[in-house]
C-alpha cells in the first residue's frame, strides 16, 4: 500500500467517523431534556463541523476550506455564548419562584 | 511519510470524535456531557487540524490551521463555563434529586 493510498483511505475513513459523531450528536440535540443538553449538543456539533471541514479541505486537496474552518469556529463560540446567555437571562426574568428556577424545560 | 502521519492524525481525530458524541449521548448529567463534549471533541478538532497544517506544505495554510487550534483552544473553555454557569443557576429537576439523595445519605450516618 502506497503512503497516497494509505491517506486516501485515512481520509474517509475519517470523514466516516467525524459524520457519524455529528449524527449522534444530533439525537442529543433532539432527545434533550433541558435546554442545557440541547446547548451541549449545539457546541459539539459546531466543533465536529469545524473537524469536517478541516477533513474535507485534505480530501479535496483545497486549502480554502480552512477559511471556512476559522469562520466556523468563531461562529460557533458566539453562537453557544449567546444561548447560554439567554438560558441565564430567562431565569433571571421569571423572578424568584423557587419552582420556575429548578426547571430548565422548553 | 508525511502522508501516513496525516492519515493517522485524521482517524485519531474521528476517533475523538466518536468518543465525544458517544459521551453526551450516554452520560448521565449536563454536567458530565459537558466534559465530554468540551475536551474530547476540542482534541479531535485540534488533531485533524494539525494534520492539516502538516499536510498543506504552505506557510499561509499552517498559519491559518494553527490559528484555528488556537483560537478552539482558548473559547472552548469559555463556552464551557458559560454553559456550566448557565446550569448550575437553573438546576434541572433531576440534579436537584440527585442533590437531595446524596445530602440525605451523607447526613444518615450522623443521625
Amino acid at each position: 500500500m502506497t503512503p497516497e493510498v494509505f491517506l486516501a483511505v485515512c481520509v474517509r475513513v475519517a470523514l466516516a467517523g467525524v459524520l457519524l459523531a455529528i449524527a449522534i450528536g444530533f439525537l442529543r440535540l433532539a432527545k434533550g431534556p433541558s435546554l442545557a443538553d440541547r446547548v451541549v449538543a449545539l457546541d459539539l456539533m459546531a466543533v465536529l463541523i469545524v473537524a469536517f471541514s478541516t477533513v474535507y479541505s485534505i480530501l479535496v486537496a483545497d486549502p480554502t476550506f480552512l477559511d471556512v474552518v476559522l469562520v466556523l469556529a468563531l461562529i460557533g463560540f458566539l453562537a453557544t455564548a449567546a444561548l447560554a446567555r439567554y438560558a441565564e437571562r430567562r431565569v433571571l426574568e421569571n423572578g424568584a419562584d423557587e419552582t420556575k428556577l429548578e426547571r430548565m424545560d422548553d | 511519510m508525511i502522508e501516513i502521519v496525516v492519515g493517522l492524525l485524521m482517524v485519531l481525530g474521528a476517533g475523538f470524535a466518536l468518543v465525544a458524541a458517544i459521551g453526551v449521548v450516554r452520560l448521565p448529567d449536563v454536567l458530565m456531557r459537558m466534559h465530554a463534549s468540551t475536551k474530547a471533541a476540542t482534541l479531535a478538532s485540534n488533531l485533524v487540524l494539525l494534520g492539516a497544517a502538516i499536510y498543506f506544505r504552505d506557510s499561509t495554510v499552517t498559519a491559518k490551521a494553527i490559528a484555528a487550534m488556537l483560537f478552539l483552544l482558548l473559547t472552548a473553555p469559555i463556552a464551557a463555563h458559560m454553559i456550566g454557569r448557565a446550569y448550575v443557576r437553573l438546576r434541572s429537576p433531576d440534579r436537584v434529586r440527585y442533590d437531595r439523595a446524596t445530602a440525605e445519605n451523607t447526613e444518615q450516618p450522623r443521625a
